[in-house]
């Protein structure tokens, strides 16, 4: 099935003049999105929904979960771990993305210079992405082991040590990733407004506050989205590094949802506490949506 | 007519030779910053620190390890460490990961490219509730589902599989891909369809010779993109796998760590030797590795 239109030969659009203009060669069958969405709707969506129907049941994780009303929730609500958690994982978010987003901006506008010296140390600064999250975290475990690791002293023993130590291993894994995201945003701050900058008089710090920050505005809201739902993802890093340790003091959203899961064998409240994280994700990519302008269908490359 | 014969933008340099700055670098970074160097090289000495520091002890006989600052080189340095690794079942758990990184590289491209190019060139409601459906889903942690699908692939008798890890790790790697192809199909301009329209291709064809050949770069970035998922991918290998047959190697680092216990050179030199493949990928492929994922901020 396919819709071939000859130029000149205008679609009968009549109920969407929006789209007449555009589009008239090309247009695909919607057959053709049919396959992906039904596989991404199946193992992304449905458990989606299935979580939110599992955090109102009982279930051990063999058998059929019992349905059991709003218990998970209450006891969820009721639950001082939950509070703590939160407060964790928003803490973790804030202080990962300032650390991220300086330092990646900085050596990002540093390495869109093109000298041959920053090409060689840029590679070297992509080296950690290049490790698994597992990988970096079993590092950093042994190199901050109090009898073995750089630093004599039992870090990850300590609240404020541990919460600093997956912040640092955090970073130290994606600041690559976004510098690079940097490096690509400000290379295309078209030059011109820098000799004329430089014709006016301004010094470089001038020109890195007055045009090189708001040009970099979008760069810095796709990538400091990424940050924020990644760092929900630092699941690895807490399990290997602190088991969300000291006590529970970095047991962060889904670490304590994979402890009431599949530690307890708790699969109803571990259900609840990720329809919790459900809700924040969305709540966070509408958002994202929002702010990036990634719903406009328009060419990147319009206006330039 | 084919759309290499369309007329390519002209660059219009009008500015004459004398006018433009001698140097290729730009204008705001002609002068040395020696705070930007000096920042540069401490942010080297982040990164390199613990490079070194994990060689280093990788080589280290595991009697010198205990008390040992791990910034010291190895007094006797030792390739066993290597070798226990590597006999214990190392090749297997890579061998696992090539195969989970390359199913997933390859339904996230035969399910996003069709899918993306229905979401650029056609404005129904439908596809543009699909597209919406994908922004959703690019935040969605996985962490959040992984109960659900416990159940979901017990259910479907893939509990212990590698399938149990690659169908997830696809479908969890199609939100980016899909955004990153829809950015790069954008830029296929109008007289390039209605050019093969004129032809009479179908849009089968259209998808063949025209889309994907002109996609190149954002098909390459899907690819690392989704191979790096599987590559890094642990919480669906821990949870949807059991018994060695399907271990990946995210999952065995971390297995080697009750196996190997307080044997911490052991440990590392498991990390270094993970990390190996990827960095041959990133000598060989470093500048369309690079250049893909720069897009992402840049676009």
């Amino acid at each position: 099935m396919s819709v071939t239109q000859v130029k000149g030969g205008p679609r009968n659009d009549a109920g969407r003049p929006r789209s007449a203009r555009r589009n008239r060669a090309g247009r695909p069958s919607a057959a053709l999105a049919v396959p992906g969405v039904l596989f991404f709707a199946f193992f992304a969506i449905a458990p989606m929904l299935l979580a939110f129907y599992l955090s109102f049941t009982k279930w051990n994780g063999l058998g059929d979960p019992q349905p059991t009303g709003l218990a998970n929730w209450r006891k969820l609500l009721g639950d001082e771990r939950l509070t703590q958690s939160l407060t964790v994982t928003v803490a973790l978010t804030v202080v990962s993305w300032a650390f991220q987003t300086v330092i990646s901006l900085l050596l990002g506008v540093w390495a869109a210079g093109r000298q041959r010296n920053r090409a060689v140390l840029s590679a070297i600064f992509f080296v950690p992405f290049l490790l698994s999250s597992t990988a970096i975290s079993l590092l950093f475990y042994a190199l901050l082991d109090p009898n073995f690791g750089i630093i004599h002293r039992d870090t990850l023993g300590t609240t404020s040590g541990a919460f600093l130590a997956i912040v640092f291993v955090g970073g130290w894994q994606f600041i690559p990733f976004h510098t690079l995201i940097y490096q690509g945003g400000a290379r295309q701050i078209p030059e011109v407004l820098y000799q004329a900058a430089a014709i006016d008089g301004a010094g470089r710090l001038r020109q890195f506050f007055s045009i090189t920050l708001p040009q970099l505005r979008n760069t810095a809201t796709t990538s400091g989205v990424l940050m924020v739902v990644g760092s929900l993802t630092y699941f690895e890093t807490v399990l290997i590094l602190t088991q969300g340790g000291p006590g529970t003091d970095t047991a962060i959203l889904p670490y304590l949802m994979y402890e009431a899961g599949f530690k307890s064998y708790d699969f109803g409240y571990a259900s609840a506490v990720a329809s919790f994280l459900v809700l924040a994700a969305t709540a966070l990519s509408l958002l994202m949506v929002k702010l990036s302008g990634f719903g406009a269908m328009r060419s990147t490359r319009e206006g330039m | 007519m084919s759309h290499d014969t369309l007329p390519r933008p002209v660059r219009t340099d009008s500015a004459p030779a004398a006018e433009r700055p001698p140097s290729r670098r730009r204008h705001w970074s002609r002068r040395a910053n020696p705070l930007a160097g000096a920042g540069t090289l401490v942010w080297l000495a982040v990164v390199i620190i613990p490079i070194y520091a994990m060689i280093s002890a990788s080589l280290t006989h595991q009697d010198e390890a205990l008390g040992h600052n791990a910034l010291k080189p190895p007094s006797h340095p030792t390739l066993d460490n290597y070798s226990t690794v590597l006999n214990n079942g190392f090749g297997h758990l890579l061998w696992n990961t090539v195969l989970a990184a390359a199913g997933v590289v390859l339904i996230v491209l035969v399910l996003c490219v069709p899918l993306s190019y229905v979401a650029v060139r056609t404005r129904s409601v439908w596809s543009g509730a699909a597209f919406r459906l994908f922004l959703l889903g690019v935040a969605i942690p996985a962490q959040a589902v992984v109960v659900p699908l416990y159940l979901m692939i017990a259910k479907l008798n893939l509990y212990d599989s590698l399938l149990a890890i690659v169908l997830p790790t696809a479908a969890f790697a199609m939100p980016v891909s899909v955004l990153i192809l829809t950015g790069t199909l954008r830029d296929i301009s109008e007289e390039m369809y209605e050019a093969m329209a004129l032809d009479g291709a179908s849009t089968t064809r259209m998808l063949f010779q025209l889309v994907i050949p002109m996609s190149k770069g954002g098909i390459s970035t899907v690819v690392i993109y989704s191979a790096l998922q599987a590559w890094n991918g642990f919480l669906f290998p821990l949870i949807f796998t059991q018994s060695d047959g399907p271990r990946v190697l995210t999952l065995g680092l971390f297995d080697y760590v009750s196996e190997f216990g307080v044997n911490i050179p052991a440990i590392l030199a498991s990390v270094v030797l993970s990390g190996v493949p990827i960095f041959i990928v990133y000598l060989v492929a470093r500048r369309s590795l690079v250049g893909g994922l720069m897009g992402v901020g840049g676009k």
